[in-house]
């Protein structure tokens, strides 16, 4: 399996005159708004520091508050499953909506459930399944994969969802208004809501005091999906445990500033146990999480609660477009979290980016989001993983420039050091550089050259 | 006091100006600058493509070079960021802790250890848009980040310009956003470089400055690069030549 | 059973080195006096509405706000209303709501946040699937932020609760927040001190 070529997709993407305008200047106001909205906090970056903290213990500890959760949530009447992979969970799933007899799904947004692919595995087995956030919506609706974890159709414009909502419900393609829009999708997902019989949630945190699932939404999906039918599952990765409700209260605060730039969702709900008369699953989700919390430089990946920060703030991701990445997760953390799915497949991802360090500092729970990017090059040398052509020019590069005479030499000829200095420094591709931008000259004396004559 | 001064490979073969003007600076603050003339390179672009075996041989003859000397002066915030926090090719040492922890940028020096207030030699009476490059903000704590919305803000290349005769800064948006060189991110992931570029180049000619001015020459050389296909009439200045006296 | 032990053993086996547990502090900084002053500004940056006291006449004012409403579901003793939460024993049947009218046992001054469960509710989607919603708050029942918020009881002892912060919205076209979304078009506060239990 070839690895996604995400600077390909993002050449195209810059192509998109009108797309990539669009995206770069809403991630961007995003961006803005989290800033205003962390300035109303003067204890910003103490509850960066606590969110770190808690989740580095938590994750430290996870074994203990797994159990301590499971106790809780039974205790409750939850019924707590346990799913190695993303096929095991999907099983799961499936066995609990045969055992009722449940056919028409709805449910709220979970990247947990993008990554387990669970609503093609459920269609296949004559599960209707209606997603019921907008952006979900919109994607399914359009066959197309979330481009961002928070507004997964951020990238398509109100004409794109207009067209979108006109082919799948017969609406007005020309009324681009967003209230018309979002009225479209009321109506025509209400229905389907109200004739449920069984309702899905993911988790944005599960605690372990208390044994409830917590989600946190604009739309009060989720509470929809939750309440509206008397069987309830909540897919919910290990990794989203936190301890008590009072550190429950520092992620809150931080979440929705990050994402969007809002004090709070609409909905902050919380699923202690089931309804009366209904039941409530929980399942608790590996899928290669357990493998993460062993590696030494990535495991602080796990700390990540989903506000969509980094990709927000992060230069290349705006310019390249989320679906770029080929993944489940894009921007930053995607970057980090996807060679563990599949070293060779993502193996390019690490490069598509500078290095410049905006998403670490904009990251709620601080995770040292470029410097494992910058680990991760490492590992794709080690592992073989770097494009031949580049491996070699930094070889040649690696020789050239620990011995003294061969680089003067090197760069004292004019044509040479034009070809020699750009091919190493910015990676053999004087065509790549001259695309957009002019060559820098070499100048009539290197530095080395002007010193001998002047000073020495 | 005597210094090593260490002039980055695309400095020395593309803009030795910027090393000439470093070294005259440095002589007239009175400082001994000692040039070990067989120096190459910090081994950045190696390690940044994660081929640390690669840059092991270069990483350890600089060692070798500079492990003698107090200060370390590099005009170049990536170079220094990398010696200073990403130095780890070369096996533990020393003479390897020693160079890491003794590395300077040329702005560090002159503000936090000769603590220069004024440039009585220079002027420059033109509109300068000043451009920090991500290294020189995120990686060396040269001048407060946006992203850290209630830090107090500072800026150690402005406040050694803001003592140059007749210059003026002018503002501009997404004044931190990263101008899209990231090393050999310029050639593998070329358009996105070229449009952050691009952008980048937008955002700053709003304002109509004469000179886009940084510590970092290598975000200048991708700018400039960017600003010559365009056509535009913009100059690139490194922070040391004005620092230096130069009066354009 | 097998698959609990496996996840288990591999979380055990794979964990770093532990951590420890930080002390979150209760981050209180604004006078009882101003609660309900950043409580209103809160609810208005969330699009939620304010009444500042008691209507004389609730039913009249609700008629007055909601004109289109025929069936308003009031969940509370100081109004009739035209159904009750119990009369809707199939949950979605909450969809022919108009108006909800419910009290709410605390609100939130930081984040402009009323707290339901099904203590308030009975039938939780009364919440969500009505058309409007009213909400009965006793200011003396305003608590400064989040932290103190999940003090409260209710989060330790009811099956569901939700912290409700103006009406419905979404932010995936665009990014700017619209009303409405899936569920209530509009959410109204009004300021109502509990009457004492006789």
């Amino acid at each position: 399996m070839s690895a996604i070529d995400q600077a390909l997709n993002a050449a195209r993407f810059i192509e998109d005159r009108t797309h990539e305008k669009y995206f770069d200047a809403l991630m961007w106001s995003l961006r803005e708004a989290r800033d205003r909205s962390a300035l109303e906090v003067p204890e910003w970056e103490e509850l960066r520091d606590l969110a770190s903290a808690i989740k580095e213990h938590t994750l430290s500890n996870l074994a203990q508050y797994l159990e301590e959760f499971e106790a809780s949530a039974t205790r409750n009447g939850s019924q707590v499953h346990w799913a190695l992979d993303a096929h095991e969970h999907n099983q799961i799933v499936a066995d609990i909506l045969n055992r009722h007899g449940a056919k028409n799904l709805i449910k709220s947004k979970s990247m947990l459930t993008e990554e387990c692919e669970t609503r093609p595995f459920l269609e296949n087995r004559g599960v209707s399944v209606t997603e019921t956030d907008l952006g979900e919506r919109i994607q399914q609706l359009d066959d197309e994969p979330p481009a961002h974890i928070v507004g997964p159709a951020f990238q398509k414009t109100p004409q794109d969802i207009a067209n979108v909502f006109a082919r799948a419900y017969g609406s007005d393609a020309s009324n681009t208004d967003v209230v018309y829009l979002a009225h479209q999708m009321r109506e025509h997902t209400r229905p389907l809501i109200e004739k449920a019989d069984a309702g899905m949630t993911g988790a944005n945190f599960a605690v372990a005091e208390t044994g409830a699932v917590v989600t946190v939404t604009n739309e009060g999906n989720a509470d929809l999906s939750g309440n509206v039918p008397k069987l309830r599952i909540c897919s919910v990765g290990i990794e989203k445990i936190i301890p008590s409700n009072r550190d429950l209260a520092v992620f809150i605060r931080l979440l929705s500033r990050s994402s969007i730039g809002l004090p709070i969702t609409q909905y902050t709900s919380h699923f202690r146990a089931p309804r009366e008369g209904g039941e409530m699953h929980i399942i608790l989700v590996d899928n290669g999480r357990s493998a993460r919390l062993g590696m030494e430089k990535f495991w602080p990946s796990l700390k990540c609660i989903r506000c969509g920060a980094c990709m927000n703030t992060c230069p290349v991701y705006r310019r390249s477009g989320g679906l770029s990445y080929g993944s489940t997760y894009m921007g930053p953390i995607g970057i980090i979290m996807m060679p563990t799915f599949g070293i060779r497949r993502y193996s390019e991802l690490p490069f598509s980016s500078t290095l410049n360090g905006s998403c670490s500092n904009v990251c709620p729970v601080k995770i040292d989001i470029h410097e494992q990017i910058y680990a991760w090059r490492g590992v794709m040398d080690e592992k073989h993983q770097v494009k031949l052509a580049k491996k070699t020019a930094m070889a040649v590069a690696g020789e050239v420039l620990s011995h003294p005479e061969l680089y003067r030499i090197a760069t004292s000829a004019t044509e040479t050091s034009l070809k020699l200095l750009p091919r190493f420094a910015i990676y053999n591709d004087l065509n790549a550089w001259g695309k957009h931008r002019e060559t820098p000259e070499p100048a009539k004396q290197t530095f080395h050259q002007w010193y001998k004559e002047h000073r020495q | 006091m005597q210094i090593g001064l260490v002039i980055p490979c695309y400095l020395d073969v593309f803009y030795p100006e910027v090393g000439i003007a470093t070294l005259e600076l440095l002589e007239r603050l009175g400082v001994s600058v000692d040039y070990p003339f067989d120096q190459t390179c910090c081994g950045q672009p190696m390690a940044n493509s994660g081929c640390e075996s690669d840059s092991r041989a270069t990483e350890e003859h600089f060692i070798r070079l500079f492990s003698r000397f107090e200060y370390i002066v590099i005009p170049s915030g990536s170079c220094t960021h990398h010696v200073r926090n990403k130095f780890v090719a070369a096996p533990p040492s020393a003479e390897r802790d020693h160079v890491s922890q003794h590395v300077f940028d040329l702005v560090e020096f002159l503000h936090d250890v000769l603590k220069v207030k004024e440039f009585p030699w220079g002027e420059f009476p033109h509109k300068v848009a000043l451009h920090n490059s991500c290294s020189a903000i995120r990686g060396i704590n040269m001048a407060s980040m946006s992203e850290r919305v209630h830090d107090a803000e500072f800026n150690k290349p402005k406040a050694l310009l803001q003592a140059v005769k007749g210059i003026e800064f002018v503002e501009f948006a997404r004044h931190d956003e990263c101008c899209g060189f990231g090393g050999t991110f310029s050639a593998t992931e070329e358009a996105v470089s070229a449009k952050m570029g691009y952008d980048k180049l937008g955002f700053i000619e709003a304002s109509h400055p004469e000179y886009i001015v940084s510590s970092d020459m290598s975000c200048l050389m991708h700018l400039q690069g960017c600003a010559r296909r365009l056509g535009t009439e913009v100059k690139f200045r490194h922070l040391a030549q004005i620092l230096n006296g130069d009066r354009q | 059973m097998g698959m609990r032990e496996d996840v288990l053993d591999r979380v055990r086996r794979n964990q770093p080195s532990a951590r420890s547990r930080p002390v979150v502090p209760d981050f209180s900084r604004i006078a009882q006096a101003n609660l309900l002053k950043t409580f209103a500004k809160s609810l208005e940056l969330m699009a939620g509405v304010l009444v500042e006291k008691p209507p004389d006449d609730l039913g009249a004012f609700l008629r007055k706000q909601f004109p289109n409403a025929k069936n308003i579901c009031s969940a509370v003793p100081e109004y009739a209303g035209d159904s009750r939460p119990e009369d809707y024993s199939t949950w979605s049947d909450a969809a022919k709501i108009d108006v909800t009218v419910v009290r709410s046992p605390m609100g939130v001054a930081e984040t402009g946040s009323v707290l339901l469960s099904e203590e308030d509710l009975r039938v939780n989607t009364i919440a969500f699937l009505a058309h409007d919603i009213v909400i009965l708050l006793d200011p003396q029942k305003i608590v400064e932020n989040i932290h103190a918020a999940y003090r409260h009881p209710v989060f330790k002892e009811k099956a569901y609760s939700v912290l409700m912060s103006g009406p419905s919205g979404s932010a995936d076209i665009g990014g700017k927040e619209v009303h409405p979304a899936q569920g209530v078009m509009t959410l109204t506060v009004i300021l109502w001190p509990e009457q004492a239990k006789t």
